[in-house]
């Protein structure tokens, strides 16, 4: 993982122990309208550069939300996150209830650990995430 | 006294494409005073950091360079060590590798036809707005794209940036099910890919055409993609080792990457148009038939037409993955064994956009002493600029953000990926 890049995944991994259906997914990010299709509720969780402190939690639901696409830095011959939700809107192919957890990052070297402020960030973003989907 | 007129245009950061870069325009009394493709995105060192790195390490490291051409540079150094190793791959292994390709080119080239150059043709800002005005093109480009990504997945082990390819072979090869899972999606998307070639023929096309120096590979036996011998329309054939014989680079004070030229100093075009100029008699006949019914002849000078080059490319690719998806069987090795010394390789490939030369040194132990990587969009280089020369020049009576636009679209032709080449577009205009 490149450092902070890595809070999705660590995000996904405390999901899964306690027992919440979570999947890593680090391909295209075109493909990420063909994961959700069907569903109904589908929270995505990926690291972000705003500007903003580092381990801030910005949290976005895009079914009314226009995703802001300097957050998710991305290939422009990749798809990234904003512009698979911009894409899958414009094509009527969004959940019905898609939420994005965008955290605040600023160490993305190759190997590099989680920032500790960005641990505490996946701990809150758990909370919050159990939270959405409780009953 | 006479009074001068002038025009500036600037374009500072070119959208839809891979990289950071510019275009400086100045034109005084009607004719081009200055004109200038700059890229400014920092140099990265790779052939630097491979020193004194193991040989096989370099695919690895080298497939860095470009998340979306990682094959290109998986194959082209992985080749290089084997020819300084003194091994080759062949049969099932090397129709896995050309499988790969494939799937390589149609990621690569569906995306940037569809979702980045479409947009260019149609007078609408990016693919969001192609997917307003015709969704079911786009669901059709996004479904091909996904079928390259799958055939990364199962022969590379992933989509993006892939793990299983190393000098000799791969680490594990296919199962023949997940093989001939993708038999049936490769028929649907032969046909998809015609569908997309044609809609492609019917866009109106600027004026402009180039009597290039086409540069490609070229194989005995097949579309060159994986492998071949280095030829041009101009009467070249040489051997891969022989490259630094007749091509160079040289720096220029405005881009981060070298501008490459012949060694009588000439611009040459590499890339789709190239190939499909040297080796048109070597693609199908479904591919052939695609390319008359879509517009194009045998030969096709006018750059604005690669986006059609680029389906008709496409559509070749997936016939050649069912080809190969069809009679794969899984073979008794994953790799050929290598051992290391001293010794230096050459390797080169078609990447989606024009041909990767790889050279590397070894010393006894394996170990990189010297590594020389020319990769396609620093070789354009200086044919985009002749290129842009001469559409300003067609062009020159429109009004700046026309000419401005056509000068992004003449970029785009080329699918430039300044992240390999350095590393595109602000484009400055001055009318004097």
């Amino acid at each position: 993982m490149r450092g902070d890049d890595g809070v999705g995944a660590a995000v996904a991994a405390q999901l899964r122990a306690d027992n919440i259906e979570a999947f890593d997914f680090d391909g295209d990010g075109a493909e990420l309208m063909e994961m959700w299709a069907h569903q109904g509720q589908v929270i995505l969780i990926d690291a972000a550069v705003s500007g903003a402190p580092l381990g801030t939690v910005h949290r976005f639901d895009a079914n009314s939300d226009v995703l802001p696409r300097n957050f998710f830095r991305h290939s422009s011959h990749q798809f990234g996150v904003a512009e698979a939700v911009e894409m899958a809107r414009v094509l009527d192919r969004l959940p019905r209830n898609l939420i994005i957890y965008a955290i605040e990052g600023h160490n993305f070297n190759l190997g590099a650990p989680l920032s500790k402020d960005v641990e505490l960030a996946v701990l809150d973003t758990v909370d919050r995430i159990k939270a959405d989907i409780a009953p | 006294m006479t009074k001068t007129t002038s025009r500036i245009i600037k374009v500072d950061a070119l959208s839809r494409v891979e990289g950071e870069g510019a275009l400086d325009l100045h034109i005084r009394d009607g004719k081009i005073k200055d004109l200038k493709f700059r890229i400014f995105e920092p140099p990265r060192f790779f052939e630097a950091l491979l020193r004194g790195r193991d040989f096989s390490e370099a695919p690895d490291i080298t497939s860095r360079i470009c998340g979306i051409c990682p094959i290109a540079y998986l194959l082209g150094s992985s080749q290089a060590m084997e020819d300084a190793l003194g091994v080759s791959v062949t049969g099932p292994l090397r129709d896995l590798r050309r499988l790969i390709y494939c799937g390589e080119w149609v990621e690569s080239h569906v995306l940037h036809a569809a979702m980045l150059h479409a947009p260019d043709f149609l007078e609408l800002d990016d693919a969001l707005q192609i997917a307003k005005a015709n969704p079911e093109l786009v669901k059709k480009a996004l479904k091909l794209k996904k079928l390259g990504n799958e055939i990364l997945e199962v022969v590379g082990g992933r989509a993006v940036h892939p793990v299983n390819l190393k000098v000799g072979g791969f680490y594990k090869v296919p199962t023949k099910a997940r093989v001939r899972s993708l038999i049936e999606p490769l028929k649907w998307a032969i046909d998809a890919s015609r569908d997309l070639a044609l809609a492609f023929g019917g866009f109106e096309f600027p004026d402009y055409e180039y009597d290039y120096t086409c540069v490609s590979m070229r194989h005995p036996d097949e579309y060159a993609i994986q492998d071949g011998r280095i030829i041009s329309n101009r009467g070249l054939d040489i051997g891969v080792s022989e490259f630094p014989d007749h091509f160079v680079e040289e720096h220029v004070a405005h881009s981060n990457a070298l501008h490459g030229k012949t060694k009588t100093g000439e611009a040459y075009l590499v890339g789709p148009l190239a190939r499909y100029n040297n080796n048109f008699d070597q693609l199908s006949k479904l591919a052939k038939a695609t390319a008359k019914d879509a517009g194009l002849g045998k030969i096709c000078i006018n750059p604005f037409q690669s986006i059609i080059v680029r389906m008709v490319e496409t559509l070749y690719a997936f016939e050649e993955s069912l080809r190969i998806a069809l009679a794969y069987e899984e073979p008794d090795a994953s790799c050929v064994q290598v051992t290391p010394r001293a010794g230096t390789g050459h390797g080169c490939t078609e990447a989606p956009r024009g041909i990767c030369y790889h050279r590397y040194s070894l010393d006894k132990n394996g170990l990189i002493t010297k590594a020389t990587i020319m990769p396609p969009t620093a070789q354009n280089q200086k044919q985009i600029e002749i290129d842009l020369h001469g559409v300003v020049e067609r062009y020159m009576d429109l009004a700046d953000e026309k000419l401005k636009w056509r000068c992004e679209q003449t970029i785009r032709n080329y699918d430039p990926c300044i992240s390999c080449a350095t590393h595109f577009l602000k484009l400055n205009v001055t009318r004097d």
